[in-house]
């Protein structure tokens, strides 16, 4: 058998490469940009860059940790283009204490298990919406770590930081998770009393 | 003993693995004598189960599709 001739053959193709994780780019860049279209759309766009610089795809042994990223690459592209949506929250809200005030406001008043039944009024739609009123990078971060499980040093390497700044995004992105989820809870009326808007 | 504050403000790191050992008894300490804190470690595990949960957003047939047909347009060029 002629090695060298082979090896071409065996080298994976561009499709048989990629489609092993087109369900976790979508679910990444829904969680990411939090609409089905423009996730699809940021999927695409990623696949084109992965396309073009395929020869460093294919040398590497981690394919999925270098689509998310190329994925990465596209969505901080697109979101300096962005402003800042009017349901952001404010950075100014870190100390604020989700713990704290579902035991202050009592929202769920027949439940023995408050917090937990509280969290429990957020489906994946829900919690990938409250996610989009949170700073961009903070969110990449919360996503990246909470949601897939990557540890700070390998944001710093996926993101272009350092893991000083990733710990400090992870920090700032939880305390606007937890303002995120109270107030989409308020504003979408799945508290008691709360009239939708 | 440290404030409820910082040791709420350690939590996600502590759970994360991410703090010193110095800071680590530090919250410890403080867990062992403050319930309030208990019910934030708690809280703080929930909300990670929360997000972990959401990890595999169903892609519908027809998105599905057309990404594989993106893709193989890619391959053939």
């Amino acid at each position: 058998m002629d090695v060298h001739a082979a090896a071409p053959e065996a080298r994976p193709s561009f499709a048989a490469l990629v489609e092993p994780h087109l369900d976790y780019l979508y679910a990444f860049a829904h969680k990411l940009c939090g609409e089905r279209t423009a996730a699809e759309d940021l999927v695409q766009d990623t696949l084109v860059r992965a396309f073009r610089a395929n020869e460093s795809l294919r040398n590497r042994e981690r394919p999925r940790y270098w689509l998310t990223k190329v994925l990465l690459s596209a969505s901080t592209d697109r979101w300096r283009k962005e402003a800042p949506h009017e349901n952001d929250v404010s950075l100014e809200d870190e100390r604020f204490s989700l713990f704290d005030t579902l035991v202050e406001e009592d929202p769920l008043p027949y439940s023995d298990r408050l917090h937990l039944d509280f969290l429990d009024l957020f489906d994946d739609d829900n919690l990938t919406t409250s996610l989009q009123r949170i700073h961009a990078a903070h969110r990449t971060a919360l996503v990246l770590a909470y949601v897939y499980g990557y540890k700070a040093r390998e944001i710093a390497e996926l993101t272009g930081t350092t893991t000083g700044t990733v710990l400090a995004r992870l920090y700032r992105g939880r305390k606007q998770l937890e303002k995120a989820l109270w107030e989409y809870a308020k504003q979408r009326g799945l508290l008691k009393g709360e009239s939708r808007t | 003993m440290i404030a409820c504050r910082d040791a709420v403000e350690r939590l996600w790191s502590y759970l994360d693995r991410n703090i010193d050992k110095a800071q680590e008894q530090e919250l410890e300490q403080h867990l062992g004598l403050c319930r309030h804190c208990c019910g934030e470690l708690e809280f703080a595990k929930q909300v990670r189960t929360k997000l972990a949960s959401t990890a595999e957003t169903p892609l519908a047939p027809t998105a599905r599709e057309r990404l594989h047909k993106f893709v193989q347009r890619l391959g053939e060029r």
